[in-house]
């Protein structure tokens, strides 16, 4: 038999001493069957689940069961280390919250393979597009379900097809948004990793939908292995002849070919990328004209993020009407989301559209790290906004968080706690977006620079409470006055921090001070003579020789010489250098 | 022959390979970067006589995009992540540390020509935030104090 480890954790905080009875449970079941050769059993400090009751974990197989009682430790023993079958009903993922249609073959078939694509259902829905609908029957279909894009902005896919599919010209494109500019994000480079052949689906069929013969992947260079997967998911699908001309027979022809970016968040925007694939310098232009209109080389070209063609298949083959079961009233299906930041456990998680983000933060999130109060969930990226902890019951939804002064944009969702500065947040996306303004437009290249400014002065401290209006007129001027949706939302953060926070930019302004500690002028080091162990050795680490005295008399910092680095803060073995 | 002399030599090739699609020269100019690290002057003038199209096109297209560089790079790329995760769990203070270490600032080479720092957006793995990136190596979780030992190892690789 393969050697197997099992790692054991009580997740429930309270109860110190069950863990070890369950252990020696364990190894007894274990000594019964004979078994403690091949099977190696370790109490863990952290298994990555939080408030699960106990959990075990099986390597290598890494199947992990939760919530397991003394009973069920047979069952482990019997079934899944002797049998090699997985219980069901104890499997962690089984309970969560979570509901995995678009990832749903992430990690479970071999994303190399068009046989396992096919063996989980794959292409079917192509071969009834081409079979059974006409190009009507989709666009009804996908007007049933309520699919709208997961790019950002959330126009209703069916809209955007059927502009293009009434567009009279004999060339059309379909492009592939793969750019995910999103700092933060990487729910579209896993569907591109984990199931390629689930866009390129999703693709044909749009192909087929609008009337067009050709589509583009348009995909960020960072990315190489979503590059080559989906490069090798083209030559896979030209061979079986699912790409190339009379698909499957009919007379529907289709080719793909992968265009790359090149480190460029505006290129994100549509006609920026468009531009981008034309081999121009990605800068948008104004539209109308609407890509569906005027796009790529001049002609109807529709554009949709990875997610939303991943949707595609199981919608056309489960039927719109079921994708419409789950969800809110504007808002079907679900969502995947990047959970980052300062929660338990970080990584991708599908949610149905309508769970709370308190759920997502807590139930499959586990939480806040070191049991820290939470402050906010930031959604949207650097065109988003912040919700502070009283909304965490909102159901997540495109009209919600568009209400609350966020947006759902393309998917990363980020925990913020009350150790994170929202002035020092809301500098690092307008950072992002001075960087990546294409200097086009006035409003955007200027505008973002001032913002800019007026936050590092605030966290600086020469902040004055004009610039609150200032801050809020600008970010107003940007919103109504930029080219493209870069430099409309640029001043999200910023507007969204202010809305809900305007008390922590006052402290910063009026009483000089970083709460969070993260605005460096605005802390002071300073050592507490009692906790002082006198053993030097922030002196002697100190790199401005801004700590003074002696083994004898104590230490102390010389407010004047000392450049905040933190040092002393982060060596002292006795916790005797505070920050405030 | 240099990298610069094969690169030129080279080039021909990768051109014909794009010549006839529409909007190319993105394209091209990463298969020039993927291999050499960087778009030297003499390729861009040759580019732009094999293209039929001016250079100031191409150097439009070369500026405007982060991904392409103008100046070689170093032996060892360090890449350090300051997306939100990332920036969240203080990658800002990684960053100071190789300043202080190396001795360059962000979009810089050593001396040496051993490393160039780049301060980079997502890596894709925020889930180990903070992460480094140095050549195709990923470091997740990464501490202050684990650098210097992390960068020697690269420095006595090459001894
Ligand atoms: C500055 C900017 C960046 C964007 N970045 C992305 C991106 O990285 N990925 C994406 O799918 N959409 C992005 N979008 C939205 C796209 O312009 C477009 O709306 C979307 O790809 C449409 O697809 P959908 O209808 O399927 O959502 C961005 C928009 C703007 C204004
Ligand atoms: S933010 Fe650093 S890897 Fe994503």
């Amino acid at each position: 038999m393969q050697k197997k480890i099992i790692y054991l954790r009580d997740t429930d905080s309270a109860q110190q001493d069950r863990i070890n009875d369950f252990y020696t449970l364990f190894s007894n079941e274990l000594r019964d069957a004979n078994l403690q050769e091949p099977v190696q059993l370790v109490k863990i400090a952290d298994i990555g689940l939080y408030e699960k009751g106990i959990t075990v974990k099986i390597l290598p197989e890494n199947i992990v069961y939760s919530g397991i009682k003394n009973t069920d430790v047979k069952r482990i023993v019997e079934e899944t280390i002797k049998g090699n079958k997985i219980i069901k009903e104890l499997l962690y993922e089984k309970k969560s919250k979570q509901m995995r249609a678009v990832l749903k073959n992430c990690g479970y078939i071999d994303p190399e393979s068009l046989e396992d694509y096919i063996a989980a259902g794959g292409y079917k829905a192509l071969i009834k597009v081409l079979l059974e609908m006409k190009p009507e029957n989709v666009v009804e279909e996908l007007k049933k379900s309520g699919l709208r894009g997961r790019g950002g902005a959330g126009y209703p896919t069916w809209m955007k097809w059927n502009f293009a599919r009434g567009m009279n010209s004999p060339e059309k494109y379909v492009i592939c948004n793969g750019d995910e500019g999103d700092p933060g994000a990487y729910m579209d480079r896993s569907v591109l990793e984990g199931d390629p052949h689930s866009v390129l689906e999703g693709m044909i069929i749009a192909g087929y939908t609008i009337g067009s013969s050709k589509g583009y992947f348009y995909i960020r260079a960072e990315y190489p292995l979503a590059v080559e997967r989906v490069q090798k998911a083209i030559d896979q699908a030209v061979s079986a002849g699912l790409l190339g001309n009379n698909i499957l027979g009919s007379n529907f022809n289709f080719e793909l070919e992968i265009r790359l970016g090149a480190g460029a968040f505006v290129c994100g925007e549509e006609t920026a990328l468009i531009a981008s694939i034309e081999g121009k310098r990605g800068t948008p232009h104004p539209r109308p004209p609407y890509p569906s209109v005027k796009g790529l080389w001049g002609k109807p070209t529709i554009i949709n993020n990875v997610e939303t063609l991943a949707n595609i298949p199981k919608l056309i083959a489960g039927g719109g009407a079921k994708f419409a079961s789950v969800g809110t009233e504007k808002s079907k299906g679900t969502k995947v989301f990047a959970l980052t930041g300062k929660v338990k456990n970080s990584g991708l998680v599908e949610v149905p559209m309508g769970i709370t983000l308190r759920e997502i933060i807590f139930d499959i999130g586990g939480g806040i790290l070191n049991n820290r109060a939470i402050k906010a969930v930031q959604t949207g990226g650097p065109s988003g906004g912040v919700i502070p902890q009283e909304f965490l019951d909102t159901p997540v939804d495109y009209e919600n968080l568009s209400k609350l002064g966020s947006i759902m944009g393309s998917g990363g969702m980020i925990a913020i706690d009350e150790t994170d500065c929202l002035v020092d947040l809301a500098k690092f996306y307008l950072k992002f977006c001075v960087d990546e303004s294409c200097g086009k437009c006035a409003p955007c290249r200027l505008g973002g620079y001032q913002l800019l400014r007026i936050l590092e002065k605030i966290s600086e401290g020469n902040g004055e409470l004009e610039d609150l209006n200032k801050l809020k007129k600008i970010s107003y001027a940007m919103q109504k006055a930029s080219l493209c949706g870069l430099g409309q939302s640029a001043s999200n953060p910023v507007f969204s921090t202010i809305r809900y926070f305007e008390d922590e930019y006052k402290k910063h302004i009026v009483e000089k001070k970083c709460q969070a500690g993260k605005c460096k002028a605005l802390i002071y080091f300073k050592i507490h003579p009692q906790k002082c162990k006198k053993c030097g050795l922030c002196m002697k680490n100190c790199p401005s020789s801004a700590i003074l005295g002696s083994r004898e008399a104590g230490y102390v910092i010389d407010p004047q010489k000392c450049i905040k680095c933190g040092v002393c803060f982060d060596v002292c073995k006795f916790k005797a250098v505070m920050k405030e | 022959m240099t990298k610069k002399d094969k690169l030129q030599a080279d080039l021909e090739g990768l051109v014909k390979k794009w010549k006839d699609k529409k909007g190319n020269l993105i394209m091209i100019l990463h298969s020039i970067e993927n291999i050499y690290g960087y778009v030297p002057r003499e390729t861009s003038l040759k580019l732009s006589r094999l293209l039929n199209v001016p250079l100031a096109r191409i150097y439009e297209v070369i500026t405007f995009y982060n991904y392409f560089k103008l100046e070689p790079p170093g032996k060892h790329n360090v890449s350090i992540c300051m997306g939100t995760a990332c920036y969240l769990r203080n990658a800002d203070s990684l960053i100071e540390e190789i300043e202080k270490i190396l001795h360059i600032k962000e979009g810089q080479t050593t001396k040496d020509e051993m490393f160039h720092l780049d301060v980079v957006r997502c890596l894709g793995c925020c889930g180990l935030a903070p992460v480094m990136m140095i050549d195709e190596k990923v470091y997740g979780k990464v501490k202050k104090n684990e650098i210097v030992d992390i960068l020697s190892k690269y420095v006595k690789e090459e001894e």
